[in-house]
Formats: structure tokens, sequence, C-alpha cells
């Protein structure tokens, strides 16, 4: 194997296992999501009827915070103890590198939150022919948010109030997955075809992929120095 | 366009078009709120068609600036022009400030006319009101990173970033818009403008650009001289 290959299925194993396992890992991202589910009826009313048309919003709204909430160390660890550094002296780019933590993130908490999603729609009232169609665009739309998100802690690095510059960064970005991903329920919900924003939410996603690890490279090595 | 990136130059280059400037610009303003007086009531919207001479060039203005921000942090990422991020960081306030007023003014023109503040179908609004939120992004980040040039850059990246997204998040609104019900009452006038209204209005729309370029303009010479005292006062502080 080549060492770009080495260093990248490396880079990629210590990743996802400091995303799955550090600090809580997945269980944090989707008990917060379930919190939020739970907050919503009782500061909007119990009743199941009022609740059902806004489900699908819900699910969107909890799906875009929860996706932040692991954002602030994702980088800000690796640099404060050194890795970031020991990193790009090795074999792999800055871009590689920002792409391996932001893919290896949604594995660890895009993909359960994705899971997740279905079934508090569910509990919200939404009908059960949408569920895998709710789990189809958490998972599409969170490969968004994580590359997206990932972006806004590469630039929110070395700053004082991380956590809440992240979301003012990046939240105003998150508006097109949204858009998008609720939209094809919306879609499903009326009898239409969800296929078309689903294929808009899909070329968000690839977008994000490409855009954010140039620009969060930039990022990381503006705040390296 | 590049021999004007030396500060040096900049600096006698602009010299004199600044008061100028202001000068057009507040001629302009006189002119425009004059005539924006005096023209006629509309037969519909009565005297809150008045409104639309602030609102209008502020909204064109707010969008502008935002280019220019984008458009300057591209030439300070790419050619790490100190001028450039100069000019990104001036454009972002006068840029804030034109679109939060025509947020507020366009709140106001709404609620006799439509009988709401606000109104969340509309995708015009939505717009405008995002771009806000990344003028709030950029002044945010730009603001919590305490060494000039690393704010800079990162404010650079995310407004480069936040140039190629606007177009999509623009896209994704009018979607939007398509998939609810358009709220029909929300059109803009009427197909074609009166005469009586179209002069105070490009007036008024001159006004404003001039006001942008006096404000930047001085901003920026503001930061190249602020940056050119701080370091004068360093270079002071290492001979004593």
């Amino acid at each position: 194997m080549s060492p770009f290959r080495t260093a990248l299925s490396v880079l990629f194993r210590r990743e996802l296992s400091l995303a799955w396992g550090g600090g809580g890992g997945p269980l944090l991202a989707c008990g917060f999501f379930v919190c939020l589910t739970v907050l919503v009826p009782l500061a909007a009313g119990g009743d199941p009827v009022g609740l059902k048309p806004v489900a699908s919003a819900i699910a969107w709204l909890a799906l875009a915070l929860a996706s932040m909430l692991s954002l602030e160390r994702l980088f800000e660890r690796d640099l404060e103890d050194g890795a970031l550094d020991l990193l790009t002296t090795g074999p792999l780019p800055l871009e590689a590198i920002f792409a391996v933590k932001a893919f290896s993130q949604w594995l660890a908490t895009g993909l359960p939150l994705a899971l997740t999603a279905p079934v508090a729609a569910l509990t919200l009232g939404q009908s059960t022919d949408l569920l895998p169609l709710t789990a189809v665009a958490a998972m599409i739309g969170g490969l968004g948010f994580a590359f997206t998100g990932a972006l806004g802690a590469a630039l929110a690095l070395g700053t004082r109030r991380g956590g809440l510059l992240i979301a003012i960064v990046v939240l105003p970005l998150f508006i097109p997955p949204v858009v998008f991903g609720a939209g094809a329920l919306e879609r499903a919900a009326n009898g239409m075809d969800p296929a078309p924003a689903l294929a808009l939410l899909a070329a968000y996603a690839l977008f994000a992929m490409v855009i954010s690890p140039l620009a969060g490279a930039a990022a990381i090595r503006n705040a390296q120095g | 366009m590049f021999g004007l990136a030396n500060p040096e130059r900049f600096m006698r280059f602009t010299r004199p078009l600044v008061p100028g400037l202001w000068a057009i610009a507040a001629v302009l303003l006189a002119a425009g709120t004059w005539l924006g007086f005096s023209a006629p009531e509309d037969y519909q919207q009565g005297d809150t068609v008045r409104i639309m001479f602030v609102h209008v060039p502020a909204a064109s203005l707010g969008l502008m600036a935002y280019a220019a921000l984008g458009i300057s942090s591209f030439f300070a990422l790419v050619f790490r022009h100190p001028l450039a991020d100069a000019a990104a960081r001036a454009a972002a306030v006068p840029g804030a400030a034109f679109t939060a007023l025509a947020l507020v003014t366009g709140s106001l023109w709404g609620k006799p006319m439509w009988g709401a503040w606000w109104a969340w179908g509309d995708a015009r609004l939505m717009s405008v009101l995002i771009l806000f939120l990344f003028y709030i992004g950029y002044i945010a980040l730009r603001a919590s990173i305490d060494d000039e040039t690393r704010a800079g850059r990162a404010a650079a990246v995310l407004g480069l970033v936040g140039l190629i997204n606007l177009p999509i998040v623009k896209f994704s609104v009018d979607w939007w818009n398509t998939l609810h019900q358009p709220a029909s009452l929300l059109r803009m006038g009427g197909p074609s403008m009166s005469e009586a209204f179209l002069v105070p209005l490009l007036t008024m729309m001159a006004a404003y650009a001039a006001l942008f370029g006096a404000l930047w303009l001085t901003a920026i010479r503001t930061e190249v001289t602020r940056r050119r005292v701080l370091t004068l006062r360093a270079r002071a502080a290492l001979e004593a």
C-alpha cells in the first residue's frame, strides 16, 4: 500500500474511534436530539393534530442543531495538543485530513442521528410511509451538515467563544439542506414525488464535500500560523 | 487596478476623492429626499409609497456591499493583500447597516400595506434576512479572533464561502417559496412604475451608492492610517 493510503486509513481509524468513543460519541448527539424533540410538544402543547404538520420540520431543526454539538472539539483538541501539526508533516494534505475528520464525524454522529430522526418524527405523528424517506433525507442532509459544520469549526479555531461562534457562522449555511430536506418530506406528504428535492439535497451535500475541505484547510493553516 | 493596490498610491489617489464623494452623497440625498416628499401620493399605497425611496436603495446596496466584501475577500486570500483585507473589513458594517435598514423599512411598509410586520412566506424577505445573518456571522468571526492578520484571513475564507453560498441560499429560498403557496398580496408595486416615482427612486439609488462609496473609502483610509500608526508606535517602542 502506498504511504498515502496507509496514512489515510490510519487517520480514518483514529478519527472514527475518537468520534465514536470520545466523550459519549453518538449517544450524546442522539440524547440531545431526543431532548429537543421532547421539549417541542411541551412548549407547543401536546395536541397531536397540531404537531403532525410540523413533525418533519421539528425533526430537521433538531437534526441541524444536534449535528453542531460536537463540532467545537473537532479540530481544537488536535490543535491544542499539537496533533494537527504532526498530521500536517505527514503525507496527507490538510484538505484530506479535513475531509477524513468531517466524514468520520458524519459516521459517528450523522448516521446515528439519521436513524433516530424517523423515531422522533414518528412520535410527533408523522405517518409511517414517510419513515424510510425521513431516514434517507437525514443521512444525505447530515453529510452536508457535517462538512459545512466542520468548516465552521475550522474557522472558529483559536477563538475564545468557539461554540457560539460556530453556531452563528454555520446556521445560515445550513439553510439550503434544511429547505431541501424538509421540502422532500413535505412533497411526499402531499403525494408528490420527493426525488427532485432529494436530488437538490444530495447536490448540496456533494457541493459541501468539495468546497468545505478547500476552505477549511485554508482556515486551519491560518489558525496554525 | 493592481496599481492602486499599493497603499501609498491608494492613499494619494483617494485623498481628493473622499470629500467629493461625501459632497455628492449629501447633495443627492437632499435632492432625493426633497423629490421623494414632493412626489404625488400613490393611488393605492398613499403616503407609504415614499418608504420605497429609502427601502429599495438600501436593499440593493446591502447586496452590493456583500459583493464588494466577497470580492475583496478573494483578493485578500489569494494575493494576501492588506489593502483588500481592509476593504473587506470596511464593507461589512455599512453593508449590515444598509441591510438592516432595508429590513426595518420593509417591515414598516408591510404593516399598513400587508397588515403584518413580517411575512415568513415571502422569499425576498427571507433572502434579505439571511443576507443580514451572513453579515452578522462575518462580523462576529472577525471580532472574536485577537490576532488581526489571522482574523482577516479567517474572515476572508468565510466571506468567500458566503459569496459562493448566497446564490444557493437564494435559490433554495425561492424553491421553498414555490413549494408553499406564494402569498398573492405580496406583489411588489405595479408592473411598471410611473415617472413621478422613478425619478426620486433613481436619485436615491445614486445617493446611496455615493454614500456607500464615501463610507467605504473613508473606512479603508482610516484602517490604513490606523495600521500605519500601529507600525510607527511599534517601531518607536523598539527604538526607545
